[in-house]
């Protein structure tokens, strides 16, 4: 810190100087005043852009997921390909699998050349390689549900497979797809007529929103609702363990706790525990509840357990925060009109602390509802969870993802059509973050009470 | 009543012990009522305290017990069954404990298929090897990954044997416990019995007990690590996992596995995240909290702290598929590259992971500088106004000098931060272990490896997947290290000027 | 009458070095200093008394400008020194207050060494032109200071380890060592203990050789004690100021002497 001005420079004599002129030193002084504040400005600016930029890309990249491309076509149900026997038994129908639908996607789109007169040099099974895979069972479980409708002709509306669908958002181009097996550029032309027809478009998808997630080879079928469901289980066992537990503890540590090296003990350790990297939370959880209490892998209550333990000292601090602020002179009352220590902390202090307490639980499970990494080692990561639960019970202990590991294990499938479904999830799992901290910022100006 | 003291589900007695709870408290509060004579004055408590004090006898020491049994079972079981397990008939290369899991997941399995009513009990107790029990099995719906051997099978009888005895012993310890709790608690209540005082009592109990709870997931997690780690050096030499060269598993077993090639990814991008971090976080909280006005200081502050609320998922995906093209873009691909050099082949290096975890730092450390700025009394920036010194210098001489010991703890803080992130060294930082000074090539780290050695296929007992406890617990030390270190400084910084 | 004339012309040889006109501070929507006219003289010592909150404090912090740290303060009217209004556009609050030093009510030397706290004036308004000039500088701030005895042998102790007393002479060097040519201070002996403040105060009378002292204080025997003149403050008014002895003998309002005689306070 020793700037001792070099001995060239002329020493000011301030005695006598007039104010009204300013010296070279106050005007140096004054710049390096204004280059300082601008380092500042500059962090800020930096800090905004970067924030500018994260959410730009997700925007830029995400929605797409939230559209999707589709194709209408009237699908004739061969009774011959269906219900050889003709008799309508629901197991004999049952029998023919998915692959035995493939011939009527051909027909369809045989008979849609025929009707709208586009040409092309494509045969059948080329034209029916446009279409989902999920396409087959779509059909499948139509007719399933349906057998009365067996020999007659049904429009039906089918996911494109993603190529077709990233022609549609900008992804593939005629370029890029030079090496690409799995499209080429005649059945683009075919995708180029029927959308000149009004037979093919991109429409709304809420099938991402509401759906499960598919396998490697289906992108346009996958969705985010089942993992969304997973994530609300955890949730739920999160809110259920840890709000009390973390009040409990809050009430005791502030309201009755004696000054003693015990609880010395139990404070640190709470603010050590708020500071532990997340993945020590999931081995403590992967050796405990799994390895040692059997408890089922990948099951959203033991990533539940999980997050209640990380959530824990965040939810404390805040609680105990917000006991801080109630002042002496409201347990003072209560114990001066003869109420138990008790008594003044349960019918007083703590109504009066409920808006804070409220509003640290919901950060807590914004900040858990985010978390990835102690989910990925108890496995709810590397699996496809392809129904809904059907009971809580069930939501609770079945397999399941949760919103962050289903983006993780988007992100890793390499694939563009799974990129973006892992940022159109990312909009997803934001807009749940952000509901929930503008609740809670909410609460906070509703409730906010000075003393 | 049968079914409840027979099932190992826990659900049905936490309802009976519930029901037993809510009949206490009735009952209770009306004995006292009538030993008042009706009159609740006459009573030392409130009536309901009565009742709470019945619910408290009945429900407590019941669910107590019942916790301690559900932990303590499993592990009696366990090692009773391993020890009738013949050592030879361990395979070779495999271990105790692979047998145990096929042990319990045909037990497991025998179980689901009784309770579904696919065979009956008698059948499921008698079964023997020689019925070619995987397909049997797989007909009534219990899948079984390999052939039984006798001995599992055997082991799986017993062990389905005594988790049964021990689930009878508990629902009846349990529920005669829960009586014995009703009872006690009827006979207590009289009117001169100090009820509130009782209950208040058990609260501060429950409540001395959710606060230990902190303590308990410590100690949790530093045994569950603890343990697995003595085995992993029982298999794998610690002086290889120290100060070994190289990191390389290799699931035929033989693997080097030394954690320098991790620590030095995991440091260098976290020094190259901090060093984003602190400059950009530093002067964003001297400017916030020294020259910004109110308006500016309520949007910026805020707006930066999303930054921090924005899960570190999104910062993973932002890393590989967004910062590191970029970068790529800058450093690579030659003459098509905007510097003409080819010095970064792939997305994934340390410097994406180090720029984006710098990204994801700046609103913690400029969050925490502003509050240990704002510490700093008023009176040493006033002495030095006073003195006629400008607004940075006085930042720069007073201000900062003053808050250096709380800036010291909130960089070790996010220091701590950096090291334990997870996702975006996963999805940004690579998976090649080494030692380099290329901040352009990919580097794994210490998170990396545990997330990758745990969700591996390698076998659990394999020094390949038990080594990720070792790297965790030299992870929760290290990080543990520099909180104790940070927490330190900044409450001796905040005591000097309280 | 005559003995007070002869006074007022032994006080008033020293020619004005603040001239205040139509002084009015506003607080946000509230006014705190309202129609301040006041004349401060060189080489003498000035006491501004009142009763908490009567912003006298509030007036002090106009002359060097430190308001202009408080957001929500506004200064209208004219402030002179040696002629020149210091609101004046061109005026740079830093070099105002090179000029015009200040001493606070609590002592806040900062977290550095005693040779470090002296030094840090000079060293920012570059008054030295190297260690041997600096180090003759500090000294001679902490001779005026009266604490050099004290601390010359442990200059690069931390100042903060001083006691009150020496924490708030140390502050007074602090303050001469930028050669200021008025010295303000605000309460500087509210925090100190009796011995303190009789070593202070004994400091502020040397002190007026040199400067042009304004002292804001709580205490009327201080006031009597250490000033020539005296200010008394009302409620924002500046309601009698003369020469000390006049205002604790004939003072000529009747607040001044509701305060004086322990009435209002």
């Amino acid at each position: 810190m020793s700037d001792i001005p070099n001995p060239a420079a002329p020493i000011a004599d301030p005695r006598g100087a007039s104010l009204l002129v300013q010296d070279g030193r106050t005007k140096r002084r004054n710049a390096s005043e204004g280059r300082f504040k601008l380092y500042g400005i500059v962090a800020i600016a930096i800090g905004l852009l970067m924030l500018l930029t994260l959410l730009f890309t997700i925007i830029s990249r995400g929605t797409g997921a939230f559209q999707q491309t589709y194709v209408t076509l009237s699908v004739p149900l061969l009774e011959e390909k269906l219900d050889k026997n003709g008799n309508r038994d629901l197991a004999e129908i049952k029998k023919v699998s998915t692959f035995g639908y493939a011939p009527l996607t051909k027909a369809a789109f045989e008979a849609k050349i025929a009707e709208s007169g586009i040409e092309t040099s494509l045969k059948p099974k080329a034209m029916a390689d446009l279409l989902s895979k999920d396409a087959a069972a779509q059909l499948r479980d139509y007719v399933v549900a349906n057998p009365d409708l067996i020999g007659s002709t049904v429009e039906f509306e089918f996911l494109t497979n993603s190529r077709v669908d990233g022609y549609l958002k900008g992804r593939v181009s005629r370029e890029s797809i030079a090496n690409d097996k799995n499209i080429n550029a005649a059945q683009l032309d075919l995708v180029d007529a029927l959308i000149a027809d009004g037979s093919l478009q991109k429409r709304l998808n809420l099938n991402f929103i509401t759906g499960a997630d598919a396998s490697d080879a289906r992108p346009e079928a996958a969705g985010m609702g089942v993992a969304m469901l997973g994530s609300f289980a955890m949730m739920l066992v999160v809110l259920v363990l840890a709000l009390p537990i973390g009040v409990a503890a809050s009430i005791y540590l502030e309201e009755f706790a004696p000054k003693n090296w015990i609880t010395d003990i139990i404070e640190v350790n709470i603010s050590n525990l708020a500071a532990v990297p997340s993945i020590v939370f999931g081995i403590l959880g992967l050796a405990v509840f799994i390895n040692y209490m059997h408890l089922p892998n990948s099951a959203p209550l033991v990533g539940g357990l999980v997050l209640t333990l990380m959530t824990l000292p965040t939810i404390i601090i805040s609680t105990r925060a917000s006991l801080k602020s109630v002042p002496p002179s409201i347990r003072d009352a209560a114990l001066g009109v003869g109420a138990s220590k008790m008594q003044s902390v349960f019918h007083h202090v703590l109504p009066l602390a409920a808006p804070g307490i409220l509003t640290g639980t919901i950060i807590g499970l914004a900040q858990a509802l985010g978390e990835t990494a102690p989910l990925l080692l108890i496995g709810m990561v590397g699996f496809i969870a392809s129904n809904p639960p059907e009971s809580i019970a069930e939501g609770l202990m079945a397999p399941n993802s949760a919103m962050p590991a289903q983006i993780y294990e988007w992100a890793k499938r390499a694939d563009p059509a799974f990129y973006e479904r892992a940022w159109g999830g990312i909009i997803i799992l934001l807009v749940f973050l952000i509901s929930m901290n503008a609740i809670a910022v909410l609460l906070r100006r509703r409730f906010e009470r000075r003393w | 009543m049968g079914q409840i003291l027979t099932t190992g589900a826990v659900l049905p007695l936490v309802t009976l012990i519930a029901v037993l709870a809510l009949g206490g408290y009735f009952l209770a509060r009306r004995r006292a009522m009538i030993s008042a004579g009706g009159d609740s004055r006459k009573l030392h408590s409130l009536p309901s305290y009565y009742g709470y004090n019945a619910v408290i006898s009945v429900a407590v020491p019941a669910l107590l017990a019942l916790g301690i049994w559900l932990l303590v079972q499993p592990m009696l079981v366990q090692s009773s069954v391993v020890e009738m397990i013949p050592a030879q008939a361990v395979p070779e290369g495999s271990s105790v404990n692979l047998i145990m899991s096929d042990v319990r997941r045909l037990a497991e399995g025998l179980d689901a298929a009784v309770g579904a009513g696919a065979i009956s009990d008698a059948e499921a107790t008698d079964l023997t090897v020689a019925d070619n029990l995987r397909a049997w099995l797989a007909e009534r719906g219990v899948a079984i990954g390999a052939e039984v051997s006798p001995e599992v099978l055997q082991a799986a009888q017993a062990y389905r044997e005594m988790n049964a005895l021990g689930h009878v012993g508990r629902n009846v310890f349990v529920l005669l416990l829960a009586l014995a709790g009703l009872l006690l608690a009827y006979r207590e209540s009289h009117a001169d019995f100090r009820a509130r005082n009782r209950v208040e009592n058990a609260i501060k109990a429950l409540l001395i007990l959710a606060a230990s709870l902190a303590i308990l997931t410590t100690v949790g997690i530093v045994l569950s690590m603890l343990f697995e780690t003595i085995n992993f050096f029982s298999l794998h030499p610690w002086t290889d996992f120290f100060f070994g060269a190289s990191w390389a598993p290799n699931f035929r077993g033989d693997s080097d596995l030394s954690i320098l090639p991790l620590l030095w990814g995991t440091l260098y991008i976290s020094i190259i995240a901090l060093a984003v971090a602190v400059p950009i976080g530093l002067f964003a909280a001297i400017y916030l909290s020294e020259y910004a006005g109110p308006k500016v200081r309520a949007t910026a502050k805020p707006l930066l702290e999303i930054l921090a609320g924005i899960p570190t998922i999104v910062y993973g995906l932002f890393a590989l598929l967004t910062v590191g093209p970029a970068l790529v873009k800058i450093f690579g691909r030659g003459e098509d590259g905007l510097l003409g050099v080819d010095w970064m082949s792939g997305a994934t290096s340390v410097l994406t992971a180090g720029l984006v975890m710098g990204i994801m730092l700046i609103p913690f450390v400029s969050s925490l500088s502003d509050d240990i700025i704002n510490a700093v009394p008023q009176s040493l920036r006033d002495g030095s106004f006073g003195l006629g010194a400008t607004q940075s210098e006085t930042i720069r001489q007073v201000v900062i000098p003053a808050a250096l010991p709380g800036i010291v703890g909130a960089v070790l803080l996010a220091a701590s931060r950096a090291i334990g992130e997870t996702m975006i060294v996963v999805l940004g930082a690579g998976a090649i272990a080494r030692i380099s000074g290329n901040p352009l090539e990919a580097m794994t780290t210490i998170t990396t490896r545990i997330v990758s050695q745990l969700t591996g296929d390698s076998d659990f007992a394999s020094p390949e997947t038990l080594v990720a406890f070792a790297l965790g617990l030299t992870l929760f030390v290290l990080t543990l290290g520099l909180n104790v270190l940070a927490l330190y400084i900044v409450r001796k910084y905040r005591e000097q000027y309280e | 009458m005559k003995d007070t004339e002869m006074l007022e012309q032994n006080v008033t040889n020293h020619p004005v070095k603040i001239a205040a006109r139509n002084v009015q501070v506003y607080y946000g929507d509230s006014q705190a200093i309202r129609d301040v006219d006041i004349d401060i003289n060189d080489k003498t010592v000035t006491a501004f008394i009142g009763p908490s909150g009567c912003g006298k404090s509030t007036f002090l912090r106009c002359i060097n400008r430190m308001n202009d740290t408080i957001d929500a303060a506004r200064v209208t009217g004219d402030i002179r020194i040696d002629g020149e209004d210091i609101y004046d556009k061109r005026v740079d609050p830093v070099q105002l207050r090179a000029k015009v030093g200040m001493v606070f009510q609590k002592p806040n030397p900062f977290p550095k060494s005693i040779y470090d706290n002296v030094a840090y004036g000079p060293r920012i308004h570059g008054l030295a032109q190297n260690k041997a000039d600096l180090d003759g500088i500090v000294e001679q701030a902490l001779r005026r200071g009266a604490i050099w005895d004290e601390v010359k042998d442990r200059l690069h102790a931390p100042g903060t380890g001083l006691s009150g007393g020496q924490q708030q002479r140390l502050c007074i060097a602090r303050a001469v060592a930028t050669e200021p040519e008025v010295l303000l201070m605000d309460e500087p002996c509210s925090a100190l203990d009796p011995i303190a403040t009789a070593q202070v105060e004994e400091l502020i009378d040397e002190l007026r050789q040199n400067y042009s002292v304004v002292i804001v204080t709580h205490s009327m025997q201080q006031a009597a004690r250490v000033s020539q003149k005296t200010a008394f403050f009302h409620l924002g008014n500046l309601v009698e100021f003369g020469d000390t002895d006049d205002i604790f003998t004939r003072p000529q309002d009747p607040r001044t002497e509701s305060y004086i005689t322990g009435r209002i306070g």
